[in-house]
């Protein structure tokens, strides 16, 4: 079964790195400048399901195309951003949304960065405190390391 | 015949390694000089018989050995001598043979300029660097040999994955690896210093030079990469948070903190367990992206090929490593908060909060990077993070540093001076503010795009008014130690790599066109005339070619030439044309013809137009280049015992005292 | 204490890893999930492969459990899947639906002259349109749906005998059991 899957595996590299990667180049009749910027935000939101590592805009495999395609029709039948994304996931599931919405899921990667920063700015401001108390401390003395002159830079030159 | 002796090269290297690791840690421990002089000796054997074993391998790609598979999967008769040679990297076991060169090229420099460290000190920094060795010497030997045979022979070999067949695949990873694995020397005094004991600041001194250049290889690794993708995969884009990517700039950001984590402590002496724990959390980041890369338990399109085997060997050993090197930190780093004191406002906390943003920051890669895993693990569903993660959050976690950079010269360590920052606000953020508004005129007010003015003159501007602080205040022949020089150029770095961002990303310009030939399209300001299509051929492509004529104004600006190339074997790839300038790149791919049998008639094409892109790397270089010269300060040199050049006045002697 | 603090960190990424490389080892890893599981497949109506005039829609198919088996003649890992379906089709208890996944019908047919035909029942999609509606982004993938026409299991990638008996069988077995009242 290992085997299926490295073979698969091997397909997709294929696919997803050895083709053409100008096929993703398809000009498409836009109304306008603005919808052609619309439509290229837009993709590069998705991630292609098959080439999971580029974006719908990027990607030259065969199910991006037609999603880039659907997408294209969908919005010349004025359906808004969120439409479309609904439909996709609908389909695909929240995977094909690079932008992971907020879920019970998806909490720890979304506030795991700022309980971080927040415990992290804490240690610093411990750390600050318990040093602006404290009086001049003499430098430990080295023992072994004659070799090295310890002296700091207080030369008054600062570096 | 030859490709066996390879194989025993590796595996006498091994024996050298384990030589170089083992008796010099026990020699230090028990005194005994004899073991504790084994250390360079082996180092030096090791690094023979490896640089021996990589050497049979770029010969037997050279001789089209196609005995090897190794050298059959990676190359055939068409491939050019240059890229035959960068195929000795190019996929999985050739890559850890170029991991090992470097590491041994590392250790021989070490051994090299290490002659006036105390010997003790010496032979544990030593011996950490052959216990690295002994890993990955196993890991290629056990699981991963690039030496094994393809018999019979086959007539031609398979193809280089046509990607990676470009200039700046041969120069990227040498130059990446340098860097990822040059913080194995801040890793190997960090460990040394702990089991020591004898933590006081000197060997973080030592520590600096190495650090700085390996970290400043990282960055233009790193940078060597972002332009090639740029160039080569046909999108225009110059990051993408890849795994793999984000593999390499986790030890960036934390080698970012470190080196000024370093400062301090070389200085104050205060922070040594921090800067410890950073230098094993930079190798550790080293270590953990080649795991990542490897062991397919991320998806990547430039993962190698996975096999559960060799994730599970690496994963023993970044276990053994790390989870050894942390735990003796937890044993032996220094309890009490060492050092010189300082106060709220100093450069101290201003570079400790620069320090906890990276820190954070890399943390978030790493979430952001594994939460897939994560997800699986908890079955949380398939969850899929990419830019809009990483590209929010990044940019949200560097403002403070980026906001804080140039107050960072004018503070003094232990206590601020007040009077000094206001002035520096004033001034820079006068620059700025007005900067900003006369951007926005230009840019129809695009928000990205003055925000990047405004960061580029706030940051410059605070460099120049150190520049010229320095040059009103010190003598000549003392103003800009190397340091300080450094320092400026990498800090001006950052300046022009966010405006380089924020300008490229916001007034960039593409389009999909389907143009016949002698249309043209306007975009940016330029206009492209497409002239058609023609064949052509390389040594092993064949080529559909593009003409573009690109002018402004009627004014000829450049001729473009993108095509579309077929392989040997079939595969297809993009090359597209570039127009390189200071100010904007000009980029231009082909799509397809729009009848498959006439080439020579329409095609669908995709047109940029890319302002300050270059700004991006070029910061990068700076950054890099300060690195570098930030590693050459005299002060960081080995006071040489007899010879002291006392002809210069006592300036001189203070200088060369370090 | 907090000393200790990376070294645990560290160890729980350990064994965050460990289980990646496990979980590698029994799972596809590109294989997304199907929103569609217990929901009605999308309703459809395509041709039939070999008389194109004549067209097939859910409907038509309610009242019968039927795998759904999503191939291309362009498609290499169907050329594995084949013979599987070949052997164990018959033994499945539901009928096999072919569906032609943006393929020319005369390569589809060609294709299936070489391999064999173990379908009941070939539709063709040549475009891929309605594809999207099941989710489909390759091939081969295979969709078990009952006879109120929900979708029950959806498998990507080629059928093997190992997944047959410990996935397929089974989810067959737990639709027809709770068919009985």
């Amino acid at each position: 079964m290992t085997r299926g899957l490295l073979r698969m595996l091997l397909v997709m590299l294929l696919v997803c790195v050895g083709v053409a990667h100008a096929q993703a180049i398809e000009p498409m009749p836009f109304a306008n400048h603005a919808q052609e910027l619309r439509f290229q935000h837009l993709t590069r939101q998705l991630r292609c399901p098959m080439c999971q590592n580029e974006t719908l805009a990027d990607s030259n495999a065969p199910i991006a195309r037609d999603l880039r395609n659907q997408i294209f029709q969908m919005m010349q039948h004025g359906s808004s951003d969120d439409e479309i994304k609904q439909y996709l996931v609908a389909r695909y599931s929240n995977f094909v949304l690079y932008n992971p919405p907020l879920t019970a899921g998806t909490w720890l990667l979304w506030f795991g960065p700022l309980l971080i920063l927040l415990g992290g700015t804490g240690a610093v401001l411990v750390a600050i405190r318990k040093r602006s108390h404290r009086d001049a401390v003499a430098t430990e003395a080295s023992t072994a390391n004659a070799l090295i002159d310890s002296t700091p830079t207080d030369n008054g030159d600062d570096w | 015949m030859t490709p066996e002796l390879g194989q025993l090269a590796l595996i006498l290297a091994l024996l050298l390694a384990l030589a170089q690791g083992i008796l010099p840690l026990l020699g230090a421990w028990r005194g005994n000089r004899a073991l504790m002089a084994v250390a360079r000796p082996a180092a030096a054997g090791q690094a023979v018989f490896v640089a021996m074993a990589f050497g049979i391998l770029v010969w037997a790609f050279v001789r089209f050995d196609f005995s090897v598979q190794y050298v059959a999967d990676n190359s055939n008769l068409a491939l050019p001598w240059y890229y035959r040679i960068a195929a000795v990297w190019g996929a999985h076991e050739g890559s850890l043979l170029l991991w090992i060169f470097i590491l041994n090229v590392w250790t021989v420099a070490l051994a090299a300029f290490s002659q006036k460290l105390p010997e003790v000190f010496a032979s544990r920094v030593l011996a950490v660097m052959g216990l690295i060795a002994v890993g990955f010497l196993a890991f290629i030997i056990f699981t991963s040999n690039p030496f094994g045979r393809l018999l019979p022979m086959p007539g031609d070999g398979a193809d280089l994955n046509p990607v990676l067949q470009d200039p700046g695949m041969t120069f990227h990873p040498p130059v990446l690896y340098t860097g990822y694995v040059g913080f194995s020397v801040a890793f190997a005094f960090a460990i040394a210093g702990l089991l020591g004991g004898e933590l006081e600041q000197a060997w973080v001194r030592w520590a600096r030079p190495w650090t700085n250049i390996a970290w400043a290889f990282l960055t233009c690794g790193i940078v060597a990469g972002s332009w090639w993708a740029y160039a080569e995969l046909g999108w225009g884009g110059w990051w993408f948070w890849d795994p793999v990517e984000n593999a390499s700039f986790m030890p960036w950001l934390v080698g970012l903190g470190l080196i000024h984590a370093q400062a301090i402590t070389e200085k104050r002496g205060s922070l040594r367990a921090w800067t410890i724990l950073l230098s094993i959390f930079a190798f550790s980041l080293s270590l953990l992206g080649t795991f990542l890369v490897r062991s397919g338990v991320l998806t990547s399109v430039h993962a190698f090929a996975s096999d559960p085997r060799r994730g599970i060997f690496i994963l023993a050993f970044l276990t053994i490593v790390v989870g050894g090197s942390l735990l003796l930190y937890a044993l032996r780093a220094p309890k009490v908060a060492g050092g010189k004191p300082f106060k709220v406002v100093s450069r101290e906390t201003v570079l400790l909060i620069g320090n906890l943003m990276f820190a954070v920051a890399a943390a978030m890669v790493l979430l952001g990077t594994l939460f897939p895993l994560i997800g699986d693990a908890l079955n949380l569903g398939r969850v899929s993070v990419g830019p809009p993660y990483f590209g929010f959050l990044f940019p949200l976690l560097m403002l403070p540093a980026v906001l804080l950079l140039p107050f960072g010269p004018f503070l003094r360590w232990g206590k601020g001076d007040t009077p000094a920052l206001k002035q520096v606000l004033l001034r820079a953020g006068i620059a700025a503010a007005a900067c900003a508004i006369v951007a926005a005129f230009f840019v129809d007010g695009q928000l990205k795009a003055i925000a990047g003015v405004a960061s580029l003159v706030w940051l410059s501007v605070g460099v120049l008014l150190y520049a010229i602080k320095r040059w009103r205040e010190v003598p000549r022949g003392r103003r800009y130690p190397a340091e300080m020089a450094g320092m400026l150029l990498a800090h001006l770095g950052v300046g022009v790599f966010v405006a380089g961002v924020l300008l490229s990303e916001s007034l960039s310009v593409t389009s999909d066109v389907r143009m016949a030939p002698g249309q043209t399209q306007h975009i940016g300001g330029y206009d492209f005339l497409f002239q058609g299509a023609h064949r052509t051929t390389g040594p092993n492509w064949r080529a559909d070619q593009g003409v573009i004529t690109v002018t402004r104004d009627s004014k000829a600006v450049a001729v473009m030439h993108p095509q579309k190339r077929t392989y040997l074997r079939g595969q297809v790839q993009t090359e597209s044309a570039v127009d390189a300038g200071i100010f904007r790149d000009l980029y231009v791919a082909l799509g397809e013809p729009m009848d498959a049998n006439d080439i020579e008639g329409a095609w669908s094409l995709r047109l940029y137009y890319k302002p300050f892109i270059r700004w991006i790397w070029g910061g990068g270089l700076l950054m890099m280049l300060g690195g570098f010269v930030c590693a050459g300060d005299k002060r960081f040199r080995i006071k040489r015992a007899a010879k002291t050049e006392t002809a210069a006045a006592g300036l001189q002697v203070e200088e060369t005292h370090a | 204490m907090n000393r200790l603090l990376p070294f645990f960190g560290f160890m729980l990424l350990v064994l965050l890893f460990g289980f990646g490389i496990w979980w590698n080892t029994q799972h596809d890893q590109n294989a997304i999930p199907s929103p569609l599981l217990d929901k009605p497949a999308p309703s459809f109506n395509l041709p039939k492969l070999y008389e194109p005039t004549q067209t097939v829609s859910k409907a038509d198919l309610l009242g019968q459990p039927y795998l759904l088996n999503v191939f291309a003649s362009w498609c290499v890992e169907c050329g594995v899947e084949h013979p599987v379906l070949e052997a164990e089709g018959p033994t499945l208890g539901v009928q096999l639906v072919g569906y032609n996944y943006k393929d020319a019908p005369a390569d589809a047919k060609r294709w299936l002259a070489e391999h064999g035909n173990p379908y009941n029942l070939l539709i063709s999609d040549e475009p891929g349109n309605t594809a999207i509606d099941f989710g489909v982004y390759g091939a081969p993938e295979s969709f078990l749906i009952d006879a109120r026409g929900v979708i029950r299991y959806k498998h990507i990638g080629p059928l093997t005998p190992d997944v047959v008996a410990k996935e397929l069988k089974p989810a067959i077995a737990a639709m027809a059991h709770e068919g009985q009242p």
